[in-house]
């Protein structure tokens, strides 16, 4: 579903990426962890070229990112994204933050789409915010329909960025509540955390990233339980 | 003092008065039309990516920035016209003149409030599989504008002021219409106060509609 070889970004001259493989099949539920400012982020958006490639190839859904043909709104349309932030538009009610893309994008009639969008909210368990603005969620809730927005386009894969980073701890469950779900569903899911309870039951794999590298990766158990790199040993002692 | 002045006099040249007001509200109001429309299209094509289109802009609005009105006023209306070659009229000269200037500050009021809607809205809308139009036009856009009515209503109230100024290039408005009288009338103080309460009329009603519409547009 999604091939990177030896991906590399540079922001100016510091390279934060640097030279990255890995494939991650359909329904692979794909956790990555490691310290702050390891690349982490820049990697997940340089998958739905948020952050332009600066050397190496990405494929997405057969699609070569790095080819100026290809369309990157299409490709973005099959690749779900979720925020730490949430970014939900404010001005716009739930329902409406939901329906936007479908319209506009999809081009589907306002009523399939409040349909659609009515039955994910059901979905994420908020049928009953839907006329309400953002602000008005809690950060728990607002993360919910940040994915149920995601969902709506009906991507083939979704990118998790910190999803739960910015909440308080008691609003982390929900939120991963739904993410579990999705997984059991069958989706494919790119999910940037520090949940290690999360990478440890939802996840098919787990990579350990550092200074911009994948410096290990390995079924749950083997990281969390054997790890091999002195690097990926001193992070978890840390963290865990 | 007070009583040593005719003020029911001036019921005569309310009409003269009114034909000053009427030029004074149509430059206005057509100027900030099309001042409203430049604004958004240098204030966007300053933040272009394009290289071409941001220096364009950057040009136009630091040549109006950089100059008073009033030698706008007399560029547009004096030497314009040996430049291409047709004569202006002095209403059509002040409508540009509002509109140009305007524009350049409304450029940088819509900028402003462009740049102050968080990078993660425009990221949000691309990753949706919107282009970058429709998110402007769908997420930024909307939010900005909230953002961008009170210093709007400042311009406005700016260049319905800065109206009085083309009286200099012959515009019958309401300060030219003032000064006719006044000099033939005698009657300076009556005059001039009843041009001035005129001006505080039409910017109060306008501090008023603008209050109005950002308290409806906050919820
Ligand atoms: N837009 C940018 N411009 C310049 N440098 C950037 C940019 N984005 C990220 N960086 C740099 O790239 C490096 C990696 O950042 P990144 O956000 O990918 O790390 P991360 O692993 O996600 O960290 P965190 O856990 O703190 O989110 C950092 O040194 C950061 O300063
Ligand atoms: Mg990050």
């Amino acid at each position: 579903m999604i091939t990177v070889k030896d991906l590399h970004k540079t922001f100016g001259d510091n390279e934060v990426l640097k030279g990255i493989d890995c494939e991650i099949e359909p329904s692979e539920v794909v956790c990555v962890i490691g310290p702050s400012g390891s690349g982490k982020s820049t990697f997940l958006r340089c998958l739905n070229m948020l952050e332009p490639v600066t050397g190496g190839e990405v494929i997405v859904d057969g699609y070569n990112l790095n080819d100026p043909k290809t369309d990157i709104n299409m490709v973005r349309t099959e690749v779900g994204m979720v925020f730490q932030q949430f970014n939900l538009f404010p001005h716009k009610k739930v329902i409406e933050n939901l329906m936007l893309a479908p319209q506009k994008v999809r081009k589907i009639s306002d009523d399939e789409a409040h349909e659609r969008c009515l039955k994910l909210l059901e979905k994420v368990g908020l049928a009953d915010k839907a006329d309400q603005y953002p602000q008005s969620l809690s950060g728990g809730q607002q993360q919910r329909v940040a994915i149920a927005r995601a969902l709506a386009m009906e991507p083939k894969m979704m990118l998790f960025d910190e999803p739960t980073s910015a909440l308080d701890p008691e609003l982390v469950g929900e939120v991963l509540e739904v993410m579990k779900q999705l997984a059991n569903e069958g989706m494919t899911m790119f999910v940037v955390t520090h949940e290690m309870g999360f990478a440890r039951e939802v996840g098919d794999r787990v990579l350990f990233m550092d200074e911009g590298v994948i410096v290990e990766e390995g079924v749950p158990d083997q990281i969390f339980s054997n790890p091999q790199s002195e690097r990926t040993k001193e992070f978890l002692n840390k963290i865990l | 003092m007070i009583g040593r002045f005719n003020w029911a006099g001036v019921i005569d040249f309310l009409p003269q008065l009114m034909t000053g007001l009427y030029y004074t509200l149509l430059i206005s109001i057509v100027g900030l039309v099309i001042g409203f429309i430049l604004g958004g299209i240098f204030g966007l094509g300053r933040i272009a990516q394009s290289k071409v289109i941001s220096s364009i802009s950057v040009v136009y609005i630091e040549i109006i920035r950089g100059t008073p009105v009033l030698v706008q006023a007399i560029w547009i209306y004096y030497a314009l016209p040996l430049i291409i070659g047709t004569e202006l009229g002095s209403v059509t000269a002040g409508i540009i003149v509002i509109a140009l200037n305007s524009g350049a500050y409304i450029a940088e009021i819509v900028r402003g409030a462009v740049q102050s809607i968080d990078k993660g809205q425009m990221e949000a809308g691309r990753s949706l599989g919107l282009n970058h139009g429709q998110t402007m036009r769908y997420i930024i856009w909307p939010q900005a504008f909230k953002r961008m009515i009170p210093p709007l209503g400042n311009q406005f109230i700016i260049s319905i002021k800065d109206t009085s100024l083309l009286s200099v290039i012959l515009v019958p408005e309401l300060i030219f219409q003032g000064r006719l009288i006044a000099a033939n009338h005698f009657n300076a103080v009556e005059i001039y106060t009843t041009v001035a309460v005129f001006y505080l009329a039409i910017t109060l009603t306008l501090s008023f509609v603008l209050q109005r519409m950002e308290r409806r547009l906050e919820t």
